[in-house]
């Protein structure tokens, strides 16, 4: 079992744990990740590792709820309780993360784009960044001002941070591709970029860069179960090979990357999660009116 | 007392109710019938079927102990030779092992040797019987990586001579393809996987879940910072192939490994948080017992279920026993037939799945015939699901991350047949690991020949 010694709600529908994990912490780097199982009857869910205690074996993960196993994270887990399973890290770490690049990191001129929840994933990049003398920019960007999580964190690591909402109601007007134009008109120049977030976004800000020649790493997000490369569900489409993002990621070149197909692929099981979410929302009056479950008949 | 050149029948549920549900498929045999059986034995003097065994077990000893309706001391044979009865006593492929040289077999049908372990095992399980080890502790601690039948024979075997082993498994169930892979209706999780696991447990082999070698931790930091003196890499082959057909990325086409991981270990089948794609039509690609598997799974998911294979009947890979279970059960077989290509809908969805038929060629370098495409045969067929059943390799993982461990161009890892020494010292490998995708019992035998290679090695520096 591993003990969530800490939990605390960060935003809207947005949630941090620490949990206790030492073969974990002992282990990670930044952009890996770990895979959760609640109980027996869980499901497998990769979430990107956010922050590690190694001293005292601690491993940090930010959920978003958005379906029925992180409803039920947010919900049925406090400090005290455990995950039954909690395995990593998985995946390559960060190629901006690793000593033996630090010489070319330290050459280049890196800009993160962080999306909603992707602001997780993004902070432990740019802490070992500047724990190592790299400077980074930042844009943190959220739909609005209640979904903002981590400003103070990230600017503290941050050498150069910006933040935007997509309705204004904090920081610059707009979206981060917006912004990272917008820092670009200024004449700031970039030479490496790095977008995590929700796919579409991820996406435009790939459309962006590259039209302004930025190099762009992004982290894929696809469906996964196992998280070591024995089934392929996560399996994606960058240049013209098929690559399994549980191992061969989930760090890639985002120019390459096939996103429609990705994105008609993270919707493989929308159904089943809508009615089990809907199943769950309505706890003991569910009577199928999902229309798939046989329960009202 | 029936006829002798006739073994006895065993109950099976029927197909069309079986078709329908999860449950193990062979009921088993019944103390009388399987008494009936062991007296067909002919207790030869130069048996056969112990040469046909890859674990060697004394199979006229432990039948005539059946017959004796010493059931206890049948179980303690066994033993000496198998971690895993239960499991052997169900999916070995026999026909080709020791009943297939069995002397029965010649003028009539072979003793059901399997079925006889099988009763065996679960005998000794419903009455609470554990396999026994008073070797005293030497001391030396050994690491196993993986919980599959070979890591689970290795660590038995291991225990049993006195040494500490500690099993490491990536996932959080052991017992490797026998939870992820093999179904439920061929063998039982909770009943007979996880009893087996507590047998090995018993003998005081300690097992940590969730723990990914090669990312967790790797073999050298196991050998400089844990302690362990020796390991035995049992990591299996688990990366599933692909064809590399236009639309195989479509939604609704799976690996095997996939469709089986969530039902078998996921539990989807029984509505547990994991989704599974319960197709109305399902095409599987591929003609092995992972094929089988997963078209029987389909079938009890609801679906019409067709296997495209494309050499002939003759070729099939999977057990005969299998292939007949299928077919009763209403499984279609869609021989001498090859995909070509996938077909999607507007929202990425299958549609349907291009055929080619093929017919037989000359024999290709392993004495099978090659398919060969008949130009212009090309048909669709119908489908919302398609799973691709095509072998697996190893995966790269742990050779990535070990110093000096020597693999072949097809990614296995390099070991010796008689002892599983593998180019470093003190690491010793074995199973599907070393030679692909093969049998459980192929992978039982490989861990049980390390485990004598790693006691060797360690008398050897004595």
């Amino acid at each position: 079992m591993y003990p969530i010694v800490k939990k605390e709600k960060l935003a809207d529908r947005i949630y941090l744990m620490d949990v206790k994990a030492p073969r974990v912490a002992a282990s990670c780097l930044p952009g890996q990740f770990v895979i959760v199982k609640i109980d027996e009857e869980g499901e497998r869910i990769p979430l990107t590792i956010c922050d590690y205690d190694r001293e005292n074996g601690l491993i940090t993960i930010v959920f978003q709820t958005v379906g029925a196993s992180t409803e039920r994270m947010a919900r049925d887990l406090e400090e005290g309780d455990a995950f039954e399973d909690f395995v990593g890290p998985l995946g390559q770490p960060s190629e901006l993360c690793l000593e033996k690049n630090l010489e070319e990191t330290k050459k280049k001129n890196i800009v993160f784009i962080a999306g909603g929840v992707g602001t997780a994933p993004v902070y432990p990049q740019v802490k070992w960044l500047e724990e190592h003398g790299v400077k980074t920019t930042v844009i943190m960007g959220s739909r609005t001002k209640d979904l903002l999580f981590f400003v103070d964190k990230m600017e503290a690591v941050a050498t150069d941070l910006h933040v935007t909402t997509d309705d204004g109601s904090f920081g610059f007007h707009g979206m981060g591709t917006n912004q990272l134009q917008a820092l670009v008109d200024e004449g700031r120049t970039f030479n490496h970029c790095v977008a995590i977030g929700p796919m579409i976004m991820m996406k435009f800000v790939c459309k962006l860069t590259k039209e302004l020649q930025i190099p762009t790493i992004v982290s894929m997000n696809p469906i996964m179960v196992d998280g070591t490369g024995m089934c392929g569900a996560c399996r994606l489409v960058v240049g013209d090979e098929v690559k399994f993002a549980c191992v061969d990621g989930p760090e890639f070149d985002g120019h390459k990357v096939d996103f429609d197909q990705a994105m008609a692929r993270q919707t493989q099981y929308k159904t089943e999660e809508g009615r089990a979410k809907l199943a769950l929302e309505e706890g003991d009056s569910h009577h199928g009116g999902c229309g798939h479950c046989g329960g009202d008949e | 007392m029936g006829d002798p050149m006739v073994r006895v029948p065993i109950s099976e549920q029927e197909p069309l109710v079986r078709a329908k549900n999860f449950e193990e498929v062979c009921l088993g045999y019944t103390e009388e019938e399987a008494v009936e059986e062991a007296s067909r034995c002919l207790n030869c003097k130069n048996p056969r079927c112990v040469g046909g065994c890859p674990v060697s077990i004394n199979i006229p000893a432990f039948i005539e102990q059946v017959k004796e309706r010493n059931f206890e001391k049948a179980y303690e044979i066994i033993s000496e030779s198998s971690a895993l009865p239960a499991v052997c006593g169900r999916v070995c492929p026999q026909e080709s092992q020791c009943e297939g040289v069995c002397i029965r077999g010649i003028k009539g049908e072979a003793v059901a040797i399997g079925k006889l372990e099988r009763f065996v095992a679960d005998w000794a399980r419903e009455h609470g019987i554990k396999p026994k080890t008073n070797a005293p502790k030497n001391g030396h601690k050994v690491a196993v990586i993986g919980s599959g039948p070979s890591g689970l024979t290795c660590a038995g075997d291991l225990a049993k001579l006195g040494y500490e082993v500690t099993i490491f498994e990536a996932l959080h169930k052991t017992g490797g393809v026998l939870v992820y892979g093999i179904p439920e209706f061929r063998l039982p999780k909770d009943e007979v996987v996880a009893a087996e696991v507590e047998n090995v447990k018993s003998l005081g082999v300690k097992i940590e879940t969730n723990v990914v070698v090669g990312k967790s931790v790797t073999i050298d930091q196991l050998m400089e910072d844990e302690g362990y003196e020796a390991v035995f890499i049992g990591s299996g082959a688990g990366l599933p192939r692909f064809m590399g057909i236009p639309g195989e990325q479509s939604n609704g086409v799976f690996s095997a490994n996939e469709f089986l991981t969530r039902n078998n270990l996921m539990k989807a089948y029984l509505n547990h948080d994991t989704p599974i794609s319960r197709g109305k039509k399902v095409v599987v690609v591929g003609g092995g017992n992972v094929a089988m598997d997963a078209a029987r799974t389909a079938l009890r998911l609801g679906a019409e279920v067709h296997v495209v294979y494309r050499r002939s009947e003759a070729e099939l890979p999977a057990r005969a026993e299998e292939v007949h279970h299928a077919k009763e059960e209403g499984i279609i077989f869609d021989l001498l037939q090859n995909p070509v290509e996938i077909l999607s809908d507007e929202n990425g969805w299958v549609r349907g799945i291009k055929i080619i038929k093929m017919e037989l060629g000359e024999p290709d370098e392993s004495g099978r015939r090659r398919p060969v495409e008949i130009a212009g045969s090309e048909y669709e067929i119908e489908c919302d699901t398609v799973i691709m059943s095509l072998g697996t390799s190893p995966n790269p993982l742990i050779a990535s991350t070990t110093e000096g461990l020597e693999t072949n161009r097809r990614g296995c890892i390099v070991a010796k047949e008689e002892d599983g020494e593998t180019s470093k010292t003190a690491v010793y490998a074995g199973g599907d690991a070393v030679t692909g995708a093969a049998t459980v019992i192929l992978a039982m035998g490989a861990g049980k020949q390390a485990a004598k290679g790693i006691d060797a090695y360690f008398k050897s520096r004595a």
